[in-house]
């Protein structure tokens, strides 16, 4: 019943409109507002022009100046606190552009609305006006080029080598974190080897893997570079910890990195926030399924100590999962049997994809 | 501007005419070809300006679809908790329990941006403009070719089709996003709509590309071959020069999407491992090895950066004709402008990898295309300030028309400039995906072209169908719509600066983005208003097709030679000789004129009081 009330109001206020439409059409054109070339709307489209640059500016302002805080979750990295400034610097040249073209784009516009018997300026061009404005912003955009390059290359540039090293694997739709047990190297991983139990696929014929455990979230220590091996094992992902200001794909068969030094424990920041519950999160941020918007993963930044004890307590996929270690032996025992030649030859390609 | 009031003859006269007034009484009977059945007239019709309105009217039925299916994922955005158990009439299984399914958002963002970017603004932008313009303003019969012409239409309605019934199959339309990056794409494992709908996705791409090349091929070669006699590239309006390079930027690039489209289909149906590798998914380790999705992102970005510039430049082209014609004043730097629309061609083909600084590619390729990025702000920049330079000291006439061109330029401007913030890779690694993004790609190309696309139909509107849109609903359809533009996208800046993700069914999961719940809000509602709006427009081009008012030869008092054709246009366009051209395309209020516009087809024997030193010899 409502629903037809509300579709009869929805006819009837249309009819009410093209009545209207009509109405306007036969006044405009009995008062002969029809047929003037240029009538009163063109003032009102000017006055337009002016009043939504002046409110509209306005109202820009405002509400940018009122969601500016939310609008910048606290930084927690040593390079994202250098583009931030980028960022912000970048943003004012841009700032100020966009006011001054905008002003004179409607200030024109109301301006140089219409007059009558007045005659347009004939002005096809000035090469030097031209040459000038090319000049410019050919000049800005260098400055801006140079300083992101710079910036670039030390963000890409190779992590320092006593960073500490984990590994992320994306997949449908969660996060597996792995990191090198004690001899700091991460083992072989082979997506054929992958079940249920061995979700990362761990190769364990390879000594190197023997000691290396998963976490259920990052741990990483405050100050000291952290080198992020990222892998995929189905889909593309990207991971994205908008506080670090890191970002990389997670790529099936071509494992890629981003390096970064956290700069403020997690207990910094709740006290920093005033939120209790705050939490470094590591999102998806490449479309990968059903589930791509809760692929999420915590990282805890320690303080060193924290961080160390933290890693000696964990306990080794192996150790865990005796089973799987102990099916890798028997395989690698048949495997001496048969052939006995060294190592087998399919480990020899996903290791080199391994050490990068 | 009533019907009643400058007649061809009389404006004709007013600056000189080179031809006798035509009655039109004679060129009705000159030109309509009498056997033409309704099938021929309207349908499989060869005649420029017939498929230029079957391009237009294919894509403003897209442009509803498009706009319904953001209006249906901004609902999702704006009330999370929502349920929309109303919807399910509609949606039938896609509502689940209540809520949108989150595959089915994942199809709605991917087929909105499909839609909108191939569908609406290359071919209904484009594809309407391109061939209504080329041949009228350039002073041909027709194009080249007018059977691959219609062809073009037809493969393009074939494509369409395909599009649109993958709406409907019950596996759901594709949902890889509209980059659609493989594996994603390519496994139905991975997400339903990446079996059926995928495959039609790509057939129809592959049919959408057959369309794209066989129109493209025919602009370049009306262009090169059929200018009107005197009519040198250095006359050709702006609108022109647009076309032609868009034209040229879509042969070169469309292969590429289509060679693209082609290895995916084969990795999907023919188990090659063009862009697979290591996958294990759905309890299985697949036995692809040595593909790379990177790959596909290359050849993908390879014709999907010169398509911004495809979907842009026609809208450039018109913004920048129409700003000349209602400033009344000539576009300034003319040959800059040409010059700009050549380095913006040039450089959109080798700043591709900009849209994948962080998927893992070298870092040294990140910089090269840093630089070649940020040089494109330059002719962007130029042409900027050049419109700007023509309304300067002008003699505006606000109609839609130009309304809509002045719209462009904000938008434009308030789109283009955050392009430098995500050019930048070293601010790209924060900004990559966010809705930054989006707020920036919305404003720079979508609805700047959209814009264009209004202004060039409210501006040749009479040109099309011999009558006026109706100009006071067109001032209230520009207002609501500019403002509905800007509110919708100036808030989806500072959503993205704080990071939030694209293509996320909800930020609810996050801390980190638990912030802005309310201003999602308010930019769904904004959103959804200002598609409703747009059933304003739509009301007054239908009504107007029917009972607008008549409209005269030139309504605008515009120097180009489409206006010297008469009121009721048959095929062949000029009833009687192609007039030739004489001068470039922007004599307005030229001092000693006697009108604020000497036509290009006014020779400068009749224009002796304003000629200018070195037009002297041209006498």
């Amino acid at each position: 019943m409502t629903t037809l009330g509300i579709l009869l109001v929805l006819v009837l206020l249309l009819v009410v409109f093209g009545l209207l439409f009509r109405l306007q059409i036969l006044t405009s054109i009995f008062s002969g507002s029809s047929t003037r070339e240029v009538g009163v709307s063109n003032r009102v489209n000017a006055i337009m022009c002016i009043i939504f640059l002046v409110v509209g500016g306005a109202a820009f302002a405002w509400s940018f100046v009122d969601n500016y805080d939310k609008m910048n979750p606290p930084i927690a990295s040593v390079h994202g606190h250098a583009t931030e400034r980028m960022f912000w610097t970048t943003m004012i040249i841009l700032g100020i552009v966009f006011t001054l073209t905008q002003v004179l784009l409607f200030v024109y516009s109301y301006k140089y609305q219409h007059k009558e018997g007045r005659r347009a300026f004939f002005f096809p061009h000035n090469n030097k006006i031209e040459v000038i404005w090319t000049l410019i912003p050919a000049v800005v955009m260098a400055g801006l080029v140079f300083a992101g390059w710079k910036e670039w290359t030390r963000i890409t540039g190779p992590a320092p080598k006593d960073a500490i090293v984990l590994e992320v694997m994306g997949k449908q739709f969660n996060w597996l974190v792995r990191y090198p047990g004690r001899d700091q190297k991460l083992g072989l991983v082979n997506y054929r080897l992958i079940d249920a139990t061995n979700e990362f696929g761990f190769d364990l014929s390879d000594q190197n893997g023997i000691d290396d455990f998963v976490a259920p979230e990052i741990h990483v220590p405050k100050g000291h570079p952290v080198l992020l091996k990222i892998r995929s094992r189905d889909v593309l992902h990207a991971v994205y910890m908008p506080h670090f200001r890191v970002q990389m794909y997670a790529v099936p068969g071509m494992p890629t990195k981003f390096w970064f030094t956290p700069t403020k424990t997690t207990d910094e920041m709740r006290a920093q926030t005033g939120n209790p519950k705050f939490n470094y999160e590591l999102a998806c941020n490449q479309i990968c399924g059903r589930g791509h918007f809760a692929m999420k993963l915590n990282i805890v930044v320690d303080d060193p100590d924290d961080y160390v004890a933290w890693f000696a307590a964990q306990k080794s996929f192996s150790e865990q999962n005796p089973d799987v270690l102990a099916s890798f032996k028997q395989k690698s025992n048949k495997l001496v049997e048969k052939e006995d030649a060294a190592p087998a030859a399919a480990a020899v390609v996903p290791a080199a994809k391994a050490s990068l | 501007m009533a019907a009643n009031i400058p007649t061809h003859a009389q404006v004709q006269g007013g600056i000189g005419a080179t031809e006798p007034g035509i009655s039109h009484d004679e060129h009705l009977h000159h030109d309509e070809h009498h056997e033409q059945n309704f099938l021929q007239k309207y349908v499989f019709s060869t005649d420029h300006k017939v498929i230029a309105k079957q391009f237009l009217i294919t894509g403003i039925f897209w442009a509803i679809i498009g706009g319904t299916l953001s209006s249906l994922f901004r609902l999702q955005l704006g009330w999370p908790e929502a349920t929309l158990e109303w919807l399910q009439p509609f949606l039938g299984k896609w509502i689940e329990g209540g809520k949108l399914n989150p595959e089915f958002y994942l199809a709605l963002v991917t087929m909105h941006g499909t839609i909108m970017v191939f569908f609406v603004l290359t071919a209904g932008l484009s594809g309407t403009f391109s061939n209504f313009l080329i041949p009228l303003q350039i002073g041909a019969r027709d194009m080249a070719s007018g059977f691959m012409n219609m062809l073009s239409y037809w493969f393009f309605f074939l494509s369409s089709v395909v599009m649109f019934t993958s709406l409907f199959i019950e596996t759901g339309p594709a949902a890889a996003g509209w980059t659609i990056y493989p594996p994603l794409s390519a496994l139905p494992q991975a997400i339903s709509g990446s079996g059926m709908g995928q495959t039609m996705w790509l057939v129809s791409m592959a049919l959408f590309i057959v369309s794209q090349l066989l129109g493209g091929v025919n602009y370049i070669t009306t262009v090169i071959n059929l200018r009107t006699q005197g009519m040198s590239m250095s006359k050709l309006p702006l609108t022109i020069w647009a076309f032609f390079l868009t034209a040229v930027l879509g042969l070169l690039s469309f292969p590429v999407l289509f060679s693209a489209a082609l290895l995916l289909i084969f990795d999907r149906s023919f188990g090659t491992s063009f862009f697979l590798s290591d996958i294990y998914i759905a309890g299985k380790a697949l036995s692809n090895t040595g593909g790379s999705p990177i790959l596909f992102q290359h050849l993908f970005w390879f014709l999907g950066h010169p398509e911004v510039y495809i979907v842009i430049m026609p809208a450039m082209g018109m913004v920048s004709e129409i700003l000349a014609t209602n400033a009344r004043k000539p576009i300034f730097g003319y040959r800059a402008m040409i010059g700009s629309l050549l380095g913006i061609s040039l450089l959109s083909f080798i700043v591709w990898a900009h849209h994948m600084f962080v998927t893992g590619m070298n870092p040294f390729l990140g910089s090269v295309f840093m630089f070649l990025t940020l040089i494109i702000a330059v002719p962007s920049a130029v042409k900027t300030f050049n419109w700007l330079a023509t309304l300067w000291r002008g003699n505006i006439r606000l109609t839609t028309a130009m309304l809509f061109s002045i719209g462009f330029v904000s938008l434009f401007i308030a789109g283009g400039l955050t392009g430098i913030v995500l050019g930048n890779a070293a601010l790209d690694i924060q900004m990559h995906n966010t809705y930054f993004v989006v707020a920036h790609f919305h404003l720079v190309m979508g609805s700047s072209a959209f814009f264009g696309l209004w202004a060039g139909v409210y501006h040749w509107f009479p040109k099309m169908f011999g009558r006026m849109m109706d100009e006071k609903l067109g001032y209230i359809h520009f207002w609501l719509t500019f403002i509905g533009v800007y509110l919708v996208f100036l808030p989806m800046h500072y959503v993205g600066i704080a990071g939030f993700p694209r293509r996320y069914y909800a930020w609810t999961g996050f801390d980190t983005f638990s912030q802005f719940a309310d201003l999602n809000k308010f930019i769904s509602v904004a959103a959804i208003v200002a598609f409703i709006g747009q059933f304003i427009f739509i009301f007054n081009f239908f009504y107007s097709i029917f009972r607008g008012r008549r409209a005269t030869e030139n309504p605008w008092n515009s120097t180009t030679l489409e206006w010297t054709t008469p009121v009721e246009l048959g095929h062949g366009n000029w009833p009687g000789a192609i007039p030739a051209v004489h001068r470039w395309p922007y004599d307005y209020s030229k001092p000693g004129a006697a009108e604020d516009f000497i036509p290009q087809h006014v020779p400068y024997s009749q224009t002796q009081s304003s000629n200018l030193p070195y037009e002297k010899e041209m006498e």
